[in-house]
């Protein structure tokens, strides 16, 4: 599939990070979502950049410290005294 | 003075007299993330694990000059970034990234696939395979473009929290962020186009 960058969709281009993390004004915000219900890969563009964060998100909320990484940090550090028991 | 932070209260003259209590407190509430970041960063457990650790000695040797301006956490992740970023250097030596270009010539970035992958059932879009893929993908991206990517995006940082972590400043963080992201995008894009396509022959 082509996808041709005129002017708006380079607007949208443009803005695309500010609007993903809601830090464009009412306006601007007003302006894009108007342009995206007429532009199928300008929404698509959207949709898949914020799904992509999503899920690079979700995959390492899963990664926590295992419990003998842990226990060396705190002997490491001479505070095993204060390590929690597993 | 009181550092309030995840809901615990620090105090700044125990931090900095090197109170054991207050020092296993900042420990307890920042191990996890550091790292999550270190592991991002390096790809492998036991350079995250070295990570971690020269991250903490230093932040402790070093607690006098921290003066409270931050939160603790931000100090921590620049200390544990400069610590990968040297890592890594030293591994790689001189040679270069090589990126896929998303950018054109005058330097804007454009998106080079179109495929709509959101309608994939949840159960695909998240299986194991999608997560090993994730991963590599994460670590495809520069070095500093992912550092400000797992900071701003997975850590869940402020932009100006990012910025002070990496000492640079706030618009170099937004660039930086935006050339990861629409390249994981990319080949997050073309590893479901793949899928879609093989369920269709």
């Amino acid at each position: 599939m082509t996808h041709k960058h005129d002017l708006t969709c380079h607007n949208i281009l443009e803005n695309l990070n500010a609007y993903i993390d809601g830090e464009l004004d009412d306006k601007l915000c007003a302006d894009i979502e108007s342009h995206v219900q007429s532009c199928p890969n300008c929404q698509i563009v959207i949709n898949t950049l914020k799904k992509t964060i999503q899920l690079c998100k979700l995959t390492d909320a899963e990664i926590s410290l295992p419990s003998e990484t842990r226990h060396r940090l705190y002997a490491r550090l001479n505070l095993e005294d204060y390590d929690k028991k597993d | 003075m009181n550092l309030k932070e995840n809901n615990e209260t620090f105090e700044l003259i125990a931090l900095q007299q090197r109170d054991k209590a207050v020092f296993a407190r900042v420990l307890d509430q920042n191990s996890d993330r550091i790292y999550r970041l270190a592991l991002k960063m390096l790809g492998n457990v036991q350079d995250a694990e070295d990570i971690l650790q020269e991250t903490f000695i230093k932040a402790f040797n070093n607690i006098e000059k921290f003066e409270g301006r931050s939160k603790i956490s931000t100090w921590l992740y620049r200390i544990a970034v400069n610590e990968s970023l040297m890592l890594l250097r030293k591994r790689k030596g001189n040679t270069v990234q090589l990126e896929m270009s998303i950018e054109t010539d005058d330097g804007d970035l454009i998106p080079r696939q179109i495929v709509d992958w959101c309608c994939l059932p949840e159960k695909e879009l998240m299986n194991t395979e999608t997560r090993d893929y994730i991963q590599e993908a994460v670590k495809i991206l520069s070095d500093s473009n992912r550092a400000a990517f797992i900071l701003r995006d997975v850590e869940g940082l402020s932009t100006q929290e990012t910025a002070e972590a990496l000492d640079i400043s706030e618009s170099a963080v937004k660039v930086r962020l935006m050339r990861a992201r629409m390249q994981l995008r990319e080949e997050l894009t073309g590893f479901f186009a793949r899928k879609m396509i093989k369920e269709t022959l």
